[in-house]
């Protein structure tokens, strides 16, 4: 066997340090990170990374951090698997294997000018953050902005200084609700689905982005139908196992999509007659 | 003409242990009564030119079972992709593998192009094997047309007689011929007798499946409530036997191994099968292909309907593998005619 090295492979990785490591909730940290050599990760919004550790291996992880931000990019990761585990025990200064950025990211040009709709429930908010703050940094080049959150609870909530100023900003809508809370919680409490009948819109110049736990879409999608919305203006963000990252290995396909690769933003006209998708 | 040479039968043993002198070559040896596989040998003695199908298809040496991509140094923070290759002729492919080696060219020459799969290919040779006859009962290979040769070689071997007539494809095929010294020229008698092979196969070869090439992609495509998964689902043990065998999956996994020094390892690809109950599982516990029906229709989607959109051919080769080596009994030919009869069943009432 002769051994050579691979100047250009899909499985190279580049260097990253983390400069900042921030218990969010109980299971959930952020990670501020800087590729080597002050390399710009050059992401869209709604991509996605590949985070590798030696020894342990690497995970798909969404970016949630606009490319506005520039300088670093933010990972927000929930401690559930082997590679997420090693990765909270890191701190900063520790290095990184980064592979990406991957993935299709959201339709920004087809945006651009339209009002819109997002719609986060859960973990949803980390991928979906990286397109809320493009646009809220670009504000002028979108019409009417508005934002739905759906938590199992209010300690579940992420980046809390940025809804509340959210909440604050007179050029979003936002509005909150949860599973369940305490009694001293002082917003709304019932399923992401009943915040959409309330939001006043023209469906023909909205576009919904959604992104949430795979239980979510089915309902939030006839919601969103409901407000007639076309199906062409409702675009989603699916999660899948990956591997690879590059459209080969298999483990992610929807029917005949690949997740890492045509996706993992799909518009719904897509994916909805897709038996694997939703 | 001038590119069909001969070769007497007597002349393989020479032909082979000459090439064997600079390169490794791998051929189909016997392993049982019925069983077969592609192994490295040293002469044409071993070589089993009568062999059915062997066990693994050769995708073996373009997708090894486990492959390292990426070397790294935990101290340095270094990765760096890595190739260990080697020159091979690979001898005595029939023309189903040869498809099935074309299927995976296809996969791994996208973009982003996989060098490990590319620099790895361009070092090895493929010379074919004409099959006059099948190999068994399971084999589907004239319904997928690949009981001839689509291209996908550098040298073409067709038995007739006492000689093998050579079809000489590349020029890589070519200096090989030139190098062993050992091959004359075709005439004209040798053309005629492989045309006449070539009709008598016609008769020996035919459609296995009622079911024209063309209408498998709308089977499966107005298939995928078919109950037939779940019957199927109900059989399969999930082991993977089925895609392990396949010449056309190439599904992978990736594993991070880590040395005795506790610095440096190896990242490695490994074969995986989207018949493990965990294929489509994240990290928290959804998984998104639970049902092993559901599973074995994603399998079979995967051959004879995702790839046709994509790259306009089937990715099944008929070598009838998946068959034969399935523990549960289930069998391709008949799982195509359970659709079949399903959806004239539909169609009738």
């Amino acid at each position: 066997m002769d051994k050579r090295e691979i100047r250009k492979s899909p499985y190279d990785i580049k260097q990253g340090k983390i400069l900042d490591v921030k218990q969010m909730t109980e299971f959930e940290k952020s990670f501020k990170i800087a590729l080597h050599g002050g390399d710009l990760l050059d992401h869209d919004p709604g991509q996605f990374v590949m985070v590798s550790i030696p020894g342990i291996g690497d995970a798909p992880i969404s970016i949630s951090s606009s490319p506005t931000q520039r300088g670093y990019f933010e990972l927000v990761v929930r401690n559930v698997g082997k590679l997420t585990g090693a990765l909270h025990k890191m701190e900063a200064g520790d290095t990184v294997g980064i592979r990406g950025p991957l993935g299709n990211g959201f339709p920004i040009r087809l945006l651009e000018g339209n009002d819109l709709m997002f719609v986060a429930g859960g973990l949803g908010i980390v991928p979906l953050r990286s397109l809320i703050n493009y646009v809220n940094d670009n504000r002028r080049n979108f019409g009417k902005v508005s934002i739905l959150l759906g938590c199992k609870s209010p300690t579940e909530m992420l980046f809390h200084e940025e809804l509340s100023h959210w909440e604050e900003r007179l050029d979003v809508n936002f509005s909150v609700t949860v599973d369940s809370a305490a009694p001293d919680w002082r917003g709304n409490v019932g399923m992401i689905t009943s915040l959409i009948p309330g939001v006043t819109l023209d469906s023909k110049r909205t576009f919904a982005i959604v992104v949430g736990p795979p239980v979510m879409y089915k309902f939030v999608i006839n919601e969103l139908l409901a407000k007639n919305i076309p199906e062409s203006q409702i675009y989603m963000s699916l999660e899948r196992h990956m591997k690879c990252g590059v459209g080969v290995c298999g483990h992610c396909q929807i029917g005949d999509s690949y997740c890492c690769k045509d996706g993992p933003v799909f518009c719904y006209t897509k994916v909805k007659n897709n038996i694997e998708a939703l | 003409m001038e590119n069909l040479v001969i070769l007497k039968k007597e002349d393989l043993n020479d032909f082979v242990m000459q090439i064997a002198r600079t390169k490794k070559v791998v051929a189909p040896v016997r392993k049982g009564v019925k069983s077969f596989a592609f192994e490295e040998v040293t002469s044409g003695a071993r070589i089993d030119l009568d062999y059915t199908s062997t066990i693994l298809p050769p995708k073996k040496y373009f997708l090894p079972q486990k492959e390292t991509i990426i070397e790294y140094d935990k101290r340095k923070k270094e990765w760096t992709p890595t190739l260990y290759s080697e020159e091979i002729v690979l001898f005595g492919v029939h023309t189903c593998d040869l498809f099935g080696i074309q299927c995976l060219d296809i996969i791994f020459s996208e973009n982003p192009k996989d060098f490990n799969y590319i620099l790895r290919k361009n070092r090895i040779l493929i010379i074919g094997l004409e099959c006059s006859n099948y190999c068994d009962e399971n084999a589907s290979c004239a319904l997928m047309d690949n009981q001839n040769p689509n291209g996908g070689y550098d040298l073409f071997f067709t038995e007739i007689d006492d000689r093998f007539i050579i079809h000489v494809n590349t020029y890589h095929g070519e200096k090989l011929i030139n190098k062993t010294g050992l091959c004359t020229k075709a005439d004209k008698r040798d053309v005629s007798e492989l045309r006449l092979l070539k009709e008598r196969k016609r008769n020996v070869f035919k459609n296995e499946v009622d079911i024209p090439y063309a209408e498998l992609k709308p089977l499966f495509v107005n298939a995928m409530k078919s109950k037939v998964w779940d019957e199927i689902g109900e059989k399969c043990v999930s082991c993977g036997n089925c895609t392990n065998v396949c010449p056309t999956c190439y599904c992978f996994d990736i594993i991070d191994d880590i040395n005795l020094d506790l610095n440096t390892g190896t990242r490695t690809r490994v074969w995986d099968s989207c018949q493990n109950g965990s294929f489509a599982e994240v990290a928290g516990g959804e998984n998104f292909r639970e049902d092993r029906g559901e599973r074995q229709r994603h399998r079979l989607n995967r051959k004879f309907n995702y790839p046709v959109s994509k790259f306009r051919r089937y990715f099944c080769t008929g070598c009838g593998r998946c068959t034969r080596a399935c523990v549960a009994g289930i069998d391709l030919k008949e799982t195509i005619n359970a659709l079949i009869e399903e959806k004239k069943g539909n169609e009738n009432g």
